[in-house]
């Protein structure tokens, strides 16, 4: 049966292990934004066995770039929505031992990060693709950004949140994947086509 | 000769770019309803409802549609009575900076793609095709062209004897390679002939055309309803999470090509197709 779960940050495994594909997640508390150039910032960054700007105990990648304006020192989110996830498909081994517990993306990613939701206990949301709008009136305020040199999409925004969603769980920590399913079929369709 | 100023063409080009990043057209709205009553998949209508509820925010609060605005890519008919006083790129790319920077519209252009890809700050340069046309107008049709979509797109260079099966074939598997990741329900422009570089642009011209609108050869026409109806069975569904939206439409042109040749591109555009057109 589909649940509807509200979580908050920091995440906790055991309610990260209880969710199941299809399951509605709301999320509550701090999500951090990381594209391309920003995991590998990360990995450069933990290679020097230099210090991460933030603690990624519990905590929640956002597969985005947003939309921002500079008010006096502060920044404010205009808009904001998920980037395609399968870039980011070498590092999740990488962000499960930092422990993230959740990503947020669109699109799903692969094998790789299936096996690293398994072995950490972390969960992949999908958000809703093209509705940034709706998805940035949730975002209460900046706390932090770290990495603007990358340029403001790249960098590393540290997000307050309410009620961030619907996220709905596109892969679990027990191996299940709807995009794994839908491909399948998908396939099976096809190869009936040629 | 008709005299156009540079600075009429930055202003319009401005214009047109805030409107398309804002508005979404009224036929891929109608669209969108029209899926919401015929799909099958709970989370489907979900996702549908969102993105309507969506558009109707951005527009209302002058925001974004989304946060990917996109480069900025332009189709221009200029008349050939036109003279114009200025500089023509110039005046297109200062259009598009100030509407980016002005309209805080992401900016997502970066300069080397290979080592520096360093953010130009100002989302230029700018994809300009211009066609000289007879006429003393000029005509402006632009797209902020998000990536999530174009890098999902495909081109082949098929044989003659391949046929419209052989490019009904083409299409459907590039949707299903491309699964979730162009942000479904999707608008497919296809070219047909021409060389690898003209099948491209006209693809990607053909994402710009209706939804609802048939290409006027009914051979094509055919060729449209029925690739429309196998990506739709192929239940990637809305955001790709299972349904049968997974499209909304599909534009197939053409262009004469070589004996030996059948180019084929495929342009997918994201359910966020915005586009905007205009006239000096």
């Amino acid at each position: 049966m589909m649940k509807e779960v509200k979580l908050s940050t920091a995440l906790k495994e055991e309610d990260i292990r209880d969710l199941r594909i299809g399951d509605v997640v709301y999320i509550n508390g701090i999500i951090c934004t990381s594209r391309d150039m920003g995991h590998l910032k990360m990995i450069d960054v933990t290679e020097k066995k230099e210090k991460l700007p933030i603690d990624f105990q519990g905590g929640v990648i956002f597969h985005a770039g947003p939309v921002v304006k500079k008010q006096g020192e502060k920044y404010e989110v205009i808009v904001i929505g998920p980037t395609t996830s399968i870039r980011m498909e070498p590092y999740s081994d990488f962000i499960g031992g930092l422990g993230v517990k959740a990503i947020i993306g669109k699109g799903g990613m692969e094998e790789g990060t299936s096996e690293a939701l398994k072995k950490y206990g972390m969960v992949y949301l999908q958000a809703p693709p093209g509705c940034a709008v709706v998805l940035g009136e949730k975002v209460e305020q900046i706390e932090n950004v770290f990495w603007l040199e990358l340029g403001v999409p790249e960098a590393l925004w540290v997000l307050k949140v309410e009620n961030f969603g619907p996220l709905v769980v596109g892969m679990d920590s027990e191996g299940n994947s709807i995009y794994r399913d839908i491909r399948i079929k998908g396939k099976k369709l096809i190869e009936k086509m040629f | 000769m008709r005299e156009v100023n540079a600075k009429q063409i930055k202003e319009k080009v401005k214009e047109l770019f805030l409107d398309a990043n804002f508005h979404i057209g009224e036929d891929v709205l109608n669209s969108i309803k029209e899926a919401l009553l015929k799909e099958t998949s709970e989370t489907g209508k979900n996702v549908l409802n969102m993105i309507l509820k969506n558009y109707k925010v951005a527009a209302n609060e002058v925001l974004a549609i989304c946060q990917d605005t996109g480069l900025a890519i332009l189709f221009i008919k200029l008349g050939q009575e036109v003279h114009i006083n200025g500089n023509w790129e110039e005046a297109i790319n200062e259009g598009v900076k100030e509407a980016y920077v002005e309209g805080y519209l992401r900016k997502s252009a970066v300069t080397d793609p290979v080592f520096d890809r360093k953010n130009t700050k100002t989302n230029c340069p700018a994809i300009i095709y211009t066609e000289i046309v007879p006429g003393d107008k000029i005509e402006f049709l632009v797209t902020p062209k998000g990536f999530g979509s174009e890098n999902m797109s495909r081109l082949a260079m098929m044989k003659p004897a391949d046929g419209p099966e052989g490019i009904i074939n083409f299409i459907v598997e590039t949707v299903k390679i491309a699964g979730p990741n162009p942000c479904p329900p999707t608008i497919i422009g296809v070219c047909v002939g021409g060389t690898m570089d003209q099948a491209s642009i006209t693809a990607k011209k053909a994402t710009l055309r209706k939804v609802g609108e048939h290409n006027p050869d009914p051979r094509y026409a055919d060729m449209e309803r029925q690739t429309l109806e196998k990506i739709n069975n192929l239940g990637i569904g809305p955001a790709g999470l299972g349904g049968n939206t997974t499209s909304l439409w599909v534009n197939i042109d053409y262009k004469p090509t070589h004996i030996a040749g059948m180019p084929v591109a495929v342009n997918i555009c994201c359910h966020a197709a915005r586009h905007a057109s205009g006239i000096i």
